[in-house]
This record gives C-alpha cells, structure tokens and sequence, in this order.
C-alpha cells in the first residue's frame, strides 16, 4: 500500500506523518507537494498538521485552494481512505469533506498534551484495529481544535455512526466532545489528536499506530478479494 | 549624496547628532579618524549601530575574554551564528541564546515571538536543523496586573512563533522576583543538529561573487537609531511607528526549509541571518570575516515602504531575512530552489576585494566605510568597578535560619510559589512534541530528544538562580553552571557545552559593572573544572528601569548527550519499592533561598549556599556512571525550596508516595535547606549494592510506597510530616492558573 502524505507551505507534521507511515506501519509513503496536480499511484491520502499558509486567516481557509486538493477529492469520492489529522482535519472541513467547522479553543489558548480518547467506533477502515469503547493515549496539540456543528448534523453524524473518536475529558469545547469524524461513506476521517505522533513507547504512547494498521489491514483484505 | 531631512556631516558634528545615536565624543573622533573625514549620516548611522552593546560588546568584551571556548569537541566557539559541539558519528550539536528583553517589555507578545525567531535563524543560518526550542523568563510577582499581562502575552508569543513554525519547545525555566517587574526577561534558546559536512560560515569569500538577500522585505520596523530625534523623519506618523518588530514564523518557515536545502548546494559560498542591525552587520561581519568587501545597490532591496532611505533600510531590523554569499555565474541556481518555496532571492551586490562595505543609492554612492573599522574595531571599555554596600553588608551578615513554626503549612507555601509550583499552566501551550522526538518533555530536570536513526539523544535545559548571584556573583555564578550540568546529569547526560545570556543593569554603574565582572569569574571558573567549554552567547546590559536593576542574571543554556536512550532518566519515582536516596548532605544554608523570600516579605539577603566545585564534579561523575550502569531508576536534582518540595516533585505525575526518615537532628536544614550539589535518587533493591558501590556519598534516605502519601520521621522514628499527595500536587499544579485568576 502506498501513501501520499500532503506538503502544504506551512505543514509542520508532515515528517511525523512520514516516519510513522514508513517505519513504524513499514508501508510505502511519498511526500506530495501541494502544487501538484494527481495523486494517481497513491492507495491513501494523509493531510498533516501545521498552520498551513500560516493559518492568518482562517485554519485550512487557504490551503483547501491549493492545486492539490482536486486530486484529494477525487480520491476521497473514489473511495480511498483520506486521513486528515489536526490541521488536515481543519483543511478537510473547509473543502467540504467532512461536515462542521473549528472554532478557537473554549479556554482559547493552544493546548499541547497528551489526551485519553474513547473509541466510539471501530467498524471503520480507520478503527478496526480498536475495540468499542477502548480507551487510547493521543496528543493534541492544537488552537482551534473545538469542533461545532448543527443539530441536524450532529443527529446525522450520529445516526451513520461517523463519531470515532471523542475525548474522554472534553479538553477543547467540542460539541459532544467530539475529537474525530468520518464523511457518510466512511472513507475519510478528520480528527484532531495525532496518531501520527502515538506510534513508539519511547515516546509515551503507541496507541495511535493501531490507526495505520487498521487503515493497512482494511487495504489488505480488499485488496485480497478483489485480485 | 545627502537627503534633505538629514543633517550633514557638519551639522552632524557641531550639533553633536552622534550623540543621539549614543555615540561618545571619543567614538565620534575616532569615526573621523579611520573616515579621514566626517562620516555621513547613513554612514554614521552604521558605526553607531555596529559600535553599540549589542553588536560590539564593547562593555563585557573585557570579561567574555576569560570564558573557555575550546575543548576537544568544540567545532565552532563563539562569533559565528552559534557554536557547534561534535557529537560523534559525523553529527553535531548547534546551540545559542539570545535576549529579547527591551522589546518584551514594550510589546511582549511580538517581543517575545520575534526572539525566537531570530535564535532559530541563528541555528539555520549555521545550516542545522533546528530541532528544540527553550526560553529562560523573568517577571515580577504575579500579583501585579501589568506582570500578569506581560507573562501571559510573552508565553502566547513564544507559543505562537513555535508551535506554528514547527519546531518542539521543550523546556526552559521561569522565576518570578520584584526586580523584574519594570524589566522582565525574556531568553530564547534554540538546538539544532547538524552533519559535520553541512556547517557553513557566515563569509563573504570570492571576489566577484554575489551577494543575494532573501526573505521578508525590508520594512521601517526595528529601526533604532536609539533616541534619534523623531523630527529628522518626515512625516510625525511614521516617527510613531513602533519600534518593536512583527514576527511572521509562516515566513520562517518557507525560509528555514529553502535554506536547509540551499546549505547543500556548493553554489552557496556563505549565509548569515539578519538580526539586530540587519544589512549593516550581516554584510559588514561577513566580509569582514572573508578579508573582503562587499558592495550593494540598495535600489535592489526589496523594500516594504516607499521612499525608504539608504540608512532606514541599512538599520532595519525586519524579521525574517537572509543574506548569502553565492558562486558568480550560480545565482539562478539558488533562485531556483528559493522560488519552489515561494521566496524571492535577489542578488542586491558582489564582493569586493577592498575591504571596504560601499552602499549605491539612485546611481550616487552614499556610504563608502571600511568593513574592518565596523566589525572589528569597536573601542573597548573596560568600565570601573567597585564593591556595592549591599554585598558587603550581606558578607558579614551571620547564617540566616528562618523562623518556621508548622512544616507542612510551609510545605505547602513553597509548593505554591510560582518559582517552584508547576509550569503546566506555561508548556500546555507549546508544543513540545512536533517532529516526535521528544523523549522527555518539560517537567522534569531537563529536556531530552532521541536522535533518530540513532540509539543516541540529547539532553538540555536553561538555569538561572539569579538571588544567589545577587547574594555574591561569583559563588552565584559557579551555582548557576553547576545546577545545568546537575539537570543535564540527572536526565543521564554527559554535558558538553554552554550557552549564556548575560542579562545584567547598566555596565556605566560600577557596582553593576563589578557584578558582571565577579559573576564572569565564576562561570568561567566553573566552566573550566566541569569542562563546559561556553561555545557562544549573548550580552544584554541595561536592564533596568527606574533606577532598579534585576538581579545579575546570566541564564546558562547547555546542552548534553546521552550515549544510549537506555539512559534517560526522568525524575518522577518509577516502582513502588524502590529504595530513596539523597546524594549529599544538608547544610544551614538559607541565605537566598525561596524559603528566605517566603518569610522575609520577598527580600534574600545573607550568603548563597557554600559550594566545592569540586565537590559538584566528583558527584556528577559518580551520579552519571551509576546512571550509565542501569543501576537508577529516577533521578531529581534538589534545588529551590530544598529536600521536601524537591521529594514531592518526585511523587507528582505517578501514583506514588514516600516514606522517609530523617538521618540528621535538625529539621528545618534537612527540610528546606538549598545547599547544592544534591539529589534524590531512587534504586531498585537488586541494584543497591552497586549504587551504593558507584556513589559513596548516598544516603539512604527511605522508600518509594504504593500509598501516595508523603510520610516523614525524625530520626528517632516518630512521624513528624504526613500529607496526601493528591493534596500537595493540586496546591503546586493549580498556583499559577490561581494567580492568574485572583483579582488581588
């Protein structure tokens, strides 16, 4: 399997995403600068975190522009698996992948630290690794992390069951603590906390890398029924 | 050529506007001596900037002279953009500090934001990656409002800048005393790792060659010709304008990419950042350093603002920009690699031979001044010095003991002194984990990050206690890099160099001038036996404001390794039953203590701690091989507020608790005394023959307990302290926020 991992003017997780993809998950991986055009060869799409174009105006509000994010739709409504982590969760929003939008933190600062977060579904390519209700250790770090949506949208979310992950203290101020969400079809999956920096106990927690795996496993078995 | 609303090279003289630039009627004489005429306002206006403080040192050159600077692995000390120390496999360490005191003060978000970006282009511009980023911060009490307002801002700055340009900070060290208020400090300190192939010099070589600028243009921002006159400006608006520069870290980090790859073109003969005085010293100090000369066409300056002069532009100090040192015939090959990340490079002049820095403006030439005179020749003072009456009142003052009636009331107060009670409120907004490798996060002793595609990491941490320096700047002084070392230690490092940030009063009083002196004397000196050699740093003099100085406080940035991630050690308790020891023993010493400020209404007087060097270095060394020997299980260095606040820092995060008795008779020293060269270490009970084999001066102090309780004997058994620790680590992690919130 072999995966894109996005390069925006500004993405500072890409590297993180990189490393995890390639020596934790032991997959394919290939940095795609945003100015390019197609994403063909790619089996997956990885939008990393950061302040891409520096965030000035509003989080992902530039960046979802950029010439790349054609070629990201187009393999988002093909059906291949588009994770977009922090600010990637935040681009994706704002082009419309995933429903809602981000406001400043409730406590409006930026919050850096490790969070427990509750698996609230694992029958999606993303969390099948996990199980129902598992309780996992992931980072946030992030300004504008507070997810909101509608009513009708939160019914909507629920009823599709598109809520993976929530937090297990709600940290930011998201409606129903809301940490990570799925489009209907459940192929892509924005979420703030990054599982890209939870794949080495060295570094505190491997819980994220479950994520990668699910995403490879998912790969795997389609992959066999199909050749 | 002269601009109508500058005064001439005669006017200059007779109406004395040097003075305004804070050039001395001595430099002044000396300027048209090495001129052989009377230098031009622009020209002036580079002297003044390159003959300041802040470029020259002329004030503390004198004392940086008695550093040690070279070691074994030193690859590059002092002068360049920041030193760099061999780490072996063909890697190198890159590290410096800098001040931005005087901006934070006036505008402490951009201040503070601004500071850090300057010290990570210091690191790039060496051609390393920047990899961690640490602060040291004063303030005053947090009870004022413009304190807290300052505080809040300078760590939503440093925040801002980091966390968006993507690089980890990881650590650093806070303290708050009433002779910061007016004046408070902000010191950044930037790590960068870098392959020995890869370090460039900031050098201007190759006559013919091009001198490109990159970046941000250049704006009006920054510019101080310190008090110049506003009237000399044209429009009252732009006289306004505040001094204070903007930092753009989305900018920074186009740069900081473009130039990690431009470092490994060999079109790229030199590059150095444009920091304090921007053009004049980046072009200056770089031909400087080559022998060379170098020419520019300020029309070819990308300029923010129309009708800019050749002296705003050369005094500018906009963020985020680069000057380069490029192959002739290259240029559009390093043009290139700046245009696929949406920077513009443009070549704004060449090198000369005559060593001479010459600035054309609309076709005239409008500064002709040697570069050597600019960089090197700055006059150097050595300032009088004399012994304050303060010090020697305080020398002859007895042992200080203070009057303490409840311990655990005390326990509890020490906890909740923002000096020692925990920084979440602070690192909660930094990322400190971006590029994933950091091992060790802040909160512990020091901060570590793995080395990747290695089983190495480093180890690194600010330190400062600027009240034992007050106390007697040399003991102080020694105190200060022994405590750095001592964290670097306890995280299971060996230290390999230092860093300082000299933030002292005016250097013109000579009882500032004799703290920087003495203080000098006793980080050099203990620098020499811990074979710290200092790699590079920074001045900041005149902290003061309305005639209060701070206190003498030369924050010490190092930096160690750690030969195998096997080694990190944290200072939280790991396993119940693990055996506590304290390396060392206690003694009466008060003086300077946050114990001391605690009783005596925020005032330290008395003597610092005794310190025996050489004490210090034996325990490092024996504490460091039993680490090394996988004989430790946690390791914490015991400083502010001494054995108690330092055992219950052991405990906060874990599930744990203590139970220890006393060996000694007198409580309050065993309790809260600051006598340095001491830890808490903790050992499983099979490692403890071989502890105790590998450091003789521990002692058996108690045990780790499953029951997170702090529980303490006399040494005659009787339990003399007993405190949940839930209750203690709430009063220490909730102070500051509380402080915050309070209205008082």
């Amino acid at each position: 399997m072999r995966f894109a991992v996005i390069v925006f003017p500004g993405s500072n997780c890409d590297l993180d995403m990189y490393h995890a993809v390639k020596d934790e998950l032991g997959a394919e991986v290939e940095y795609v600068w945003h100015d390019e055009t197609s994403l063909e060869g790619f089996d997956g799409v990885l939008l990393p975190g950061g302040f891409s174009y520096g965030d000035y105006l509003r989080t992902g509000a530039i960046a979802r522009f950029s010439p790349i994010m054609k070629a990201v739709v187009e393999a988002a409504e093909a059906g291949k698996p588009v994770l977009g982590v922090c600010n990637g969760f935040q681009i994706l929003l704002e082009a419309g992948l995933l429903p809602g939008a981000m406001r400043r933190n409730q406590n409006l600062k930026f919050i850096c630290r490790p969070v427990t977060l509750v698996v609230e579904n694992n029958e999606t390519l993303f969390s099948n690794g996990y199980q129902n209700g598992e309780e996992i250790t992931v980072p946030v770090a992030h300004g504008e992390g507070n997810y909101y949506c509608d009513e009708a949208t939160l019914a909507q979310l629920k009823e599709n069951n598109q809520i993976v992950f929530t937090y297990k203290d709600n940290i930011n101020g998201s409606v129903d603590s809301i940490a990570g969400i799925t489009n209907e079809a459940g192929n892509v999956l924005g979420m703030m906390p990054h599982p890209e920096r939870a794949v080495d106990s060295l570094l505190g927690s491997a819980d994220g890398l479950t994520l990668f795996k699910s995403i490879l496993t998912h790969w795997r078995e389609r992959h066999a029924i199909t050749s | 050529m002269q601009l109508l609303h500058e005064p001439s090279p005669q006017q200059i003289k007779d109406l004395r506007v040097y003075a305004e630039m804070g050039v001395t009627d001595e430099e002044f004489a000396l300027v048209e001596k090495i001129m052989g005429r009377l230098p031009n306002y622009t020209e002036l206006g580079l002297f003044s900037v390159m003959w300041s403080e802040h470029c020259s040192y002329k004030n503390s050159k004198v004392l940086l002279k008695k550093f040690p600077t070279d070691g074994p692995k030193v690859l590059q000390g002092p002068g360049e953009g920041a030193g760099i120390i061999d780490i072996g496999d063909e890697q190198a360490v890159v590290f410096k500090i800098e001040s931005h005191n005087h901006p934070s003060a006036i505008e402490p978000y951009q201040g503070a934001a601004t500071g850090v970006g300057g010290i990570i282009r210091d690191i790039f511009s060496m051609g390393a990656r920047p990899v961690a980023i640490l602060n040291s911060l004063r303030f005053g009490e947090l009870t004022k409002p413009r304190v807290k307002f300052l505080f809040e801002e300078v760590v939503a700055g440093i925040a801002g800048y980091g966390n968006c340009i993507g690089i980890p900070t990881v650590g650093g060290e806070i303290q708050f005393d009433p002779c910061y208020e007016g004046n408070p400090l902000v010191n950044a300190m930037c790590v960068g790792l870098i392959d020995h192939k890869d370090i460039q010099k900031g050098q201007a070589k190759g006559v013919g060659n091009s001198v490109i600028y990159v970046g941000a243009s250049t704006g009006r921002d920054g510019i101080h010709g310190a008090t110049f006159a506003s009237e000399e400006l044209s429009e009252a608006s732009e006289a306004k304008r505040p001094a204070v520069q903007v930092g753009d870290p989305f900018m920074e980090k186009l740069l900081l990419e473009a130039c990690l790859e431009v470092v490994k073109n060999d079109a790229l003969v030199g590059i150095q950042d444009m920091g304090a005085a921007g053009l004049t010293s980046s072009s200056a100090e770089m031909a400087s350093k080559a022998g060379s000369g170098i020419e520019m066409d300020l029309d070819k300056v990308p300029q923010r603002e129309k009708g800019m002069t050749p002296y705003e532009m050369m005094l500018s100090e906009s963020q985020e920009r680069m000057l380069l040192v490029v192959e002739k015939g290259r240029e559009q090959e390093i043009i290139d690699l700046f245009e696929h990340w949406d920077l513009h490079a443009t070549v704004v002049g060449k090198v000369t031979d005559d060593k001479r820095l010459r600035l054309l403006h609309k076709g005239e030439v409008v500064a002709d001044v040697p570069v050597d005179s600019l960089a090197e020749d700055a006059p150097v003072y050595h300032k009088p010095s004399a012994e304050p009456a303060y010090y020697r009142e305080f020398q002859q003052q007895g042992s200080y003991r203070p009057a303490v009636t409840d311990m655990k009331d005390t326990l509890h107060n020490l906890l909740k002194q923002p000096t020692i009670a925990s920084k979440e409120w602070v690192y909660d907004q930094y990322d400190y984990m971006v590029r994933t490798n950091t091992v060790v996060a802040p909160g512990s002793d020091a901060a570590v990050l793995r080395i990747r595609g290695t089983e190495k990491a480093v180890a690194m941490t600010t330190d400062c206690n600027s009240r034992y320096l007050y106390l007697d700047p040399y003991v102080g002084g020694q105190l200060a890099i022994a405590e750095a070392s001592r964290n670097l230690v306890c995280s299971g490092a060996k230290p390999l160099g230092v860093t300082d940030c000299l933030n002292y009063g005016n250097p013109e009083r000579p009882e500032i001038f004799w703290q920087l002196e003495k203080s000098t004397d006793g980080l050099s000196d203990a620098c020499r036996v811990l074979e710290t050699p200092v790699i590079g740093g920074n001045v900041s003099l005149y902290n003061e404001r309305s005639g209060v100085a701070v206190y003498p406080t030369p924050v010490i940035g190092m930096v160690g390794l750690v030969d195998h991630v096997d080694h990190i050690t944290r200072q939280q308790f790991q396993q119940a039953g693990d055996l506590i020891y304290v390396v060392g023993e206690a003694g009466e010493d008060f003086g300077g203590s946050e114990l001391q400020k605690l009783m005596e209404a925020g005032k330290v007087f008395g003597q610092p701690p005794a310190f025996d060097i050489q004490v210090e270095k034996r325990r490092q060394e024996q504490v460091l091989h039993a680490i090394q020997e996988g004989t430790v299980s946690s390791a914490h260095d015991l400083a502010e507020g001494g054995f108690l606040v330092a055992l219950a820092e052991c405990t906060f995060g874990t599930a744990f608790g203590a139970s220890v008795k006393l060996t000694g008779s007198d409580q309050l020293t065993e309790f809260f005394s600051e006598t340095p060269s001491r830890y808490i270490i903790t050992v499983s009970k099979e490692n403890r023959e071989q502890f105790e084999k590998f450091v003789p001066d521990a002692i058996l102090v108690g045990e780790v307990t499953e029951e997170p309780t702090l529980q303490v004997q006399d040494n005659q058994g009787n339990v003399v302290l007993e405190e949940n620790i839930e209750i203690l680590e709430d009063t220490w992690r909730g102070a500051i926020a509380c402080l915050l919130k309070s209205k008082v």
